[in-house]
């Protein structure tokens, strides 16, 4: 008896090898995403570290002056655009995005609903430079005779990327606002609610998380967002007093700047925009995931 | 009357069925009238759909009615000047960049979620590792990944601006959604499958190759379709990364040579600001692209759902 159990133990076949072997290229394979992940906090964090450390971290971070050619390098007007950009396009995109899926969810008779899902899909789909050259050749003109100016201004920024976030956060509340059990809203309407009642006073709450974690994506997205902004924001380095103010954010400060500036304190005072960036991303990704392990 | 007269009665009503569960107009306008809130919600619904198909239509039609006259034979030559800026050398980029970003992704992505999926024990430490830092990569706004790219293989690895060095930057960037698409393609297959192999004797590695891998293949090409449409509309990370020179790469030195993808061309064009109507011809081709791009996912999207009914 035990002889057969030791006979059991499969032999070094060369099946067994291939095994073996393909399981180390899965393991090594998936291993490939952690390493990048290491590889870019490594480049961006230390490529940043000796501008932050030469210019100091608190003249770096609340330093209101942006001026390379004179040793000024202050990235506090660059924090506030990117977030004031980002607060406009959550103006704009999220009632309209929630609703929206609402009217997909809720509204959209099917033969509709086969051209407004594509169309949503698309949105999702356009370049961001098209999108940029779109609002440069449209918006900003716009904007220049409604509200005077040049046109190019955070508030015309945030429109834009608020139309850009739209497709993002459209899907994801759709698809937790088709996940809300049937029953609620029918049970909202059999207590004689009306249909509009039943849909934003049952199932939209329930379908809150969800709603909530697509709208942090879209801030991910907005505030990551580079083209688009670079080309229509104005990207005037300095705090802004008016929504009709051009002003730059940190991500066009990285691609206006990178393709001149020379080795040494400028180059790594972008690399250092970067990694403010990308501490502001890892913040917006630990929100989502932990929105995301509580609704599981 | 009796029982069998109330039957009767009912059958030959003229009441037509199609009334029954169904709110005429008027019924409805009663109900708004009783409940202004519910009408104004309705109207913020319709006016937001409305607004959201509305600035998307202004949009390419926006840039088809000023991109269409645009567009001339010039701008299709094989090779670029100043005078014809063609964007044929960005074009044949393009698609080379993505052919070669797929090559190195999507083996990868696909043997990283057959490890997530076929191998690895639920709950295990690498498999949480590897969640979160793909969720983190797929939240990375590209600028990050062009400067990345740039320290490291343009500066750090010596490369220069090249045609590899961008392909490595986007192979990084599009690996996230590669993975998640085939770890759904792959969770939807059923276990009968790999008990049914197994049963047969087949071994693991060919029962992923052989059984699993085929059936998920639709769920893998709609990631593929996904990720070539990254490819194609991305320009932040490749300037820095594949730099912007306007000529497809020699053969002696084809890895290294600088390369301008389509979305780059556009922001190249649209920097050096003599070149109005050619940008937007370019936002025309890239705009069909995208479109033939969704078109494509949205006919896998339906083979999908075919396979699963």
């Amino acid at each position: 008896m035990t002889a057969t159990t030791v006979k059991a133990k499969p032999a070094m076949t060369k099946q067994r090898f291939t095994d073996i072997f393909m399981r180390v290229i899965f393991t090594l394979c998936a291993c490939v995403s952690i390493l990048a992940v290491v590889f870019i906090c490594i480049y961006i964090f230390a490529g940043g570290f000796p501008a932050i450390r030469e210019i100091g971290i608190f003249d770096f971070l609340f330093g209101t002056k942006w001026k390379p050619s004179s040793g000024y390098y202050g990235i506090f007007p660059m924090i506030v655009g990117s977030i004031v950009v980002t607060g406009i396009a959550i103006i704009v995109g999220v009632p309209i995005g929630i609703l929206c899926s609402v009217f997909m969810a809720y509204y959209c008779p099917a033969w509709l609903y086969r051209f407004i899902k594509p169309a949503v899909n698309l949105l999702a789909g356009i370049p961001s430079i098209v999108y940029g050259y779109f609002g440069l050749m449209a918006m900003v003109p716009a904007m220049k005779d409604l509200l005077g100016g040049s046109g190019k201004s955070m508030l015309t920024a945030g429109i834009l990327l608020g139309i850009m976030i739209l497709p993002t956060i459209i899907g994801v509340s759709e698809t937790s606002l088709r996940a809300v059990p049937k029953s609620y809203y029918e049970g909202s309407l059999a207590l004689g609610a009306t249909h509009e009642r039943s849909v934003f006073f049952a199932s939209l709450p329930a379908a809150k998380s969800g709603i909530l974690a697509g709208v942090i994506l879209g801030v991910g997205r907005a505030i990551g967002e580079t083209m688009a902004v670079a080309m229509i924001a104005g990207n005037q380095a300095r705090l802004p007093e008016k929504l009709t103010d051009g002003i730059r954010t940190l991500t066009s400060n990285i691609v206006i700047e990178m393709g001149y500036a020379a080795e040494g304190i400028h180059r790594d005072s972008l690399i250092a925009t970067a990694a403010v960036l990308f501490v502001f991303i890892l913040i917006i990704n630990l929100c989502f995931s932990v929105l995301k392990r509580r609704k599981d | 009357m009796t029982n069998e007269n109330v039957a009767k009665a009912v059958i030959t009503e003229p009441a037509p069925e199609k009334y029954i569960n169904k709110v005429t107009m008027k019924q409805k306008l009663l109900r708004y009238k009783r409940s202004p809130l519910s009408l104004i919600l309705m109207i913020l619904v319709m006016l937001s759909a409305l607004f959201a198909v509305g600035i998307l239509l202004f949009l390419i039609g926006f840039i088809l009615v000023k991109g269409i006259p645009a567009l001339s034979l010039e701008q299709f030559e094989w090779k670029y000047t100043a005078d014809n800026v063609s964007m044929t050398p960005a074009i044949i980029n393009t698609v080379l960049m993505v052919l070669l970003t797929l090559v190195l992704a999507v083996p990868i992505g696909i043997f990283s979620a057959i490890y997530l999926v076929e191998y690895a024990k639920r709950g295990s430490r690498l498999v949480k590792l590897v969640r979160i830092t793909t969720e983190t990569l797929s939240g990375i706004p590209s600028i990050v990944y062009g400067l990345f790219g740039f320290l490291m293989f343009v500066i750090g690895f010596g490369w220069g601006y090249s045609l590899i060095s961008g392909v490595i930057t986007l192979a990084i960037m599009v690996l996230p959604t590669v993975i998640r698409t085939t770890e759904e393609a792959l969770l939807a297959v059923p276990d009968s499958y790999r008990e049914g192999s197994f049963g047969l004797g087949a071994s693991k590695t060919r029962t992923v190759f052989k059984v699993i891998l085929p059936s998920a293949i639709p769920g893998i090409m709609s990631g593929v379709v996904l990720s070539i449409g990254r490819i194609v509309g991305e320009s932040a990370a490749l300037i820095f990364t594949a730099g912007t020179y306007a000529a497809i790469p020699s053969a002696d030195n084809f890895l290294f040579s600088s390369t301008r993808t389509l979305a780059v061309h556009m922001y190249a064009l649209y920097n050096e600001g003599l070149y109005t109507q050619q940008a937007y011809a370019t936002a025309v081709i890239l705009l069909v692209l995208t479109a033939c791009i969704n078109l494509l996912s949205s006919f896998i999207e339906r083979k999908i759902a075919k396979n699963h009914s």
